[in-house]
């Protein structure tokens, strides 16, 4: 495990997330052990691992909506720190799709896209609005703006939370299992919106049991258990030739599943 | 049973008794402004992260909600002069209501802002937004539209607690019911003309948070 890459040293000039040597406990529980991970800019990595394996808790560690105990997480340069004001930088810079999509449900899609840019980069009202407009369209969901979230299928809600984040000009993007709450016939919708996206170069981590998606736009699988990381391959290899024992047992379950 | 209405005193008073009315619609809307801002705050307080600020949320609510309104605008009308504050009938009685109210704001409002999901704090922590932009921007419009039929009908019940304020001759509807009362001995009538005045005052207020909950709630969910 942990093996360090040999094309971004951990850390260095060109790595949009590093994570060295990151634990996490919860009271007695450690449920993030010696994580360390350096993503490139315009790089692709798909997280994967069963239920409870820390693959949510180490993405949102990345935003802060984890602490964390040990180690160091630098994002863009910038060390995340405890305080608010480095917190609010990165947050600024890091968007984040969720599983249950969480828009917010007394304001219009337009509106859900226009809030953050308006309060927290402090753009006009127009230049919301004009980028809400651009990257909804981009989502294909321009002709639902005016709607509100209740109105809208768990797909499109989804799409209008990638432009929603997006809105925000992010350099990173951080899905959270943002398919696993869809039913299936969306789960598609959804997954070349995110497709698009990674095409277009956006450095993006995903924790998702999408193995599709993952042979698709992966750069870099990582496999994580009790709160390790246990392998990182590319796809080819991840899927074709999986060193770990749970690895295989793990892919055994879940490409058996679908 | 040889009582004979005689509604002579209410109808002369009845100009009096209508303009009492706006007094007891002014202590009701400002003693509720009052309870907002208690209410809102008192939330925003009551998970502060230094203690004794909690403790002291708390002591408040249990305090005002374990003890007789009529105590409460007795101590701030008679007891606090004593201390150097000394007030007129009305903004004691604005003070009086919103106090109240405001304590059990305190509680009602809470239940709502803990309806409110985590995804929904993370979602706009993780867009940057500050905590405090978090409440006011997302939190607090889906809590009050969850506690609303509770929040509006603790604020009736404000509404129609303004008649203890007569205790204090503050101006209102009951005080001056009391006075066309006392002249004129005509119990049934004048306080049979108020009950329906207060019934009519309910219902508008009624249709009136009915209207803000159309106005500002009705997004729809699922």
């Amino acid at each position: 495990m942990n093996q360090p890459n040999a094309e971004a040293p951990l850390g260095g000039a060109d790595a949009m997330i590093a994570m060295n040597h990151v634990e996490k406990w919860y009271g007695e529980f450690k449920a993030l052990t010696d994580i360390n991970l350096a993503v490139r800019k315009g790089e692709r990595i798909v997280l994967c691992g069963p239920s409870g394996s820390g693959k949510s808790t180490l993405i949102r560690c990345i935003n802060h909506l984890e602490g964390y105990q040990k180690g160091e997480i630098r994002v863009g340069g910038t060390k995340l720190g405890d305080d608010a004001k480095t917190i609010d930088a990165v947050r600024r810079e890091v968007g984040m799709v969720f599983q249950h999509f969480n828009l917010f449900p007394h304001l219009s899609v337009l509106q859900n896209c226009m809030l953050a840019p308006m309060r927290s980069l402090g753009v006009s009202k127009a230049e919301a609005e004009a980028t809400a407009r651009q990257l909804l369209g981009r989502v294909k969901i321009l002709e639902q703006a005016e709607k509100y979230p209740a109105q809208l299928s768990g797909g499109q809600q989804q799409r209008v939370a990638i432009a929603r984040a997006l809105c925000m000009r992010p350099k990173v993007m951080l899905f959270d299992e943002p398919t696993s709450a869809l039913d299936p016939e969306m789960v598609k919708e959804v997954l070349d919106t995110m497709i698009a996206l990674a095409e277009e170069g956006m450095t993006m981590i995903c924790v998702t049991h999408e193995m599709g998606f993952a042979r698709q736009v992966a750069n870099r699988v990582i496999f994580m258990a009790s709160g390790a990381i246990v392998e990182e391959a590319p796809p080819e290899e991840f899927f074709g030739n999986p060193r770990h024992e749970r690895t295989r047992r793990f892919l055994g379950e879940i490409l058996h599943k679908h | 049973m040889n009582y004979t209405l005689d509604f002579t005193p209410v109808i002369e008073g009845m100009p009096a008794l209508l303009m009492a009315c706006l007094g007891t619609f002014g202590l009701a809307l400002g003693g509720m402004a009052l309870a907002i801002v208690i209410g809102v705050g008192g939330v925003i307080l009551r998970d502060s992260k230094i203690a004794p600020v909690r403790w002291l949320v708390k002591a408040f609510v249990e305090l005002i909600r374990n003890t007789p309104f009529l105590v409460q605008i007795f101590f701030i009308y008679f007891a606090l002069p004593l201390a150097g504050v000394r007030l007129d009938p009305t903004p004691t009685a604005i003070i009086a209501l919103g106090i109240n109210g405001g304590a059990y704001a305190i509680e009602i409002i809470r239940g709502g802002v803990q309806s409110i999901g985590k995804g929904q704090i993370e979602a706009g922590l993780a867009l940057g937004l500050h905590k405090a932009q978090v409440f006011r921007l997302i939190v607090l419009k889906p809590a009050l539209r969850a506690i609303f039929p509770s929040l509006t009908s603790q604020f009736v019940l404000l509404t129609l607690t303004t008649s203890v304020a007569s205790a204090i001759s503050a101006y209102e509807l009951t005080s001056v019911a009391q006075r066309i009362e006392s002249d004129s001995f005509r119990s049934f009538e004048v306080y049979g003309t108020i009950t329906l005045f207060y019934l009519v005052i309910s219902w508008v207020m009624m249709r009136f948070f009915a209207a803000i909950s159309t106005r500002y709630f009705s997004y729809p969910v699922k």
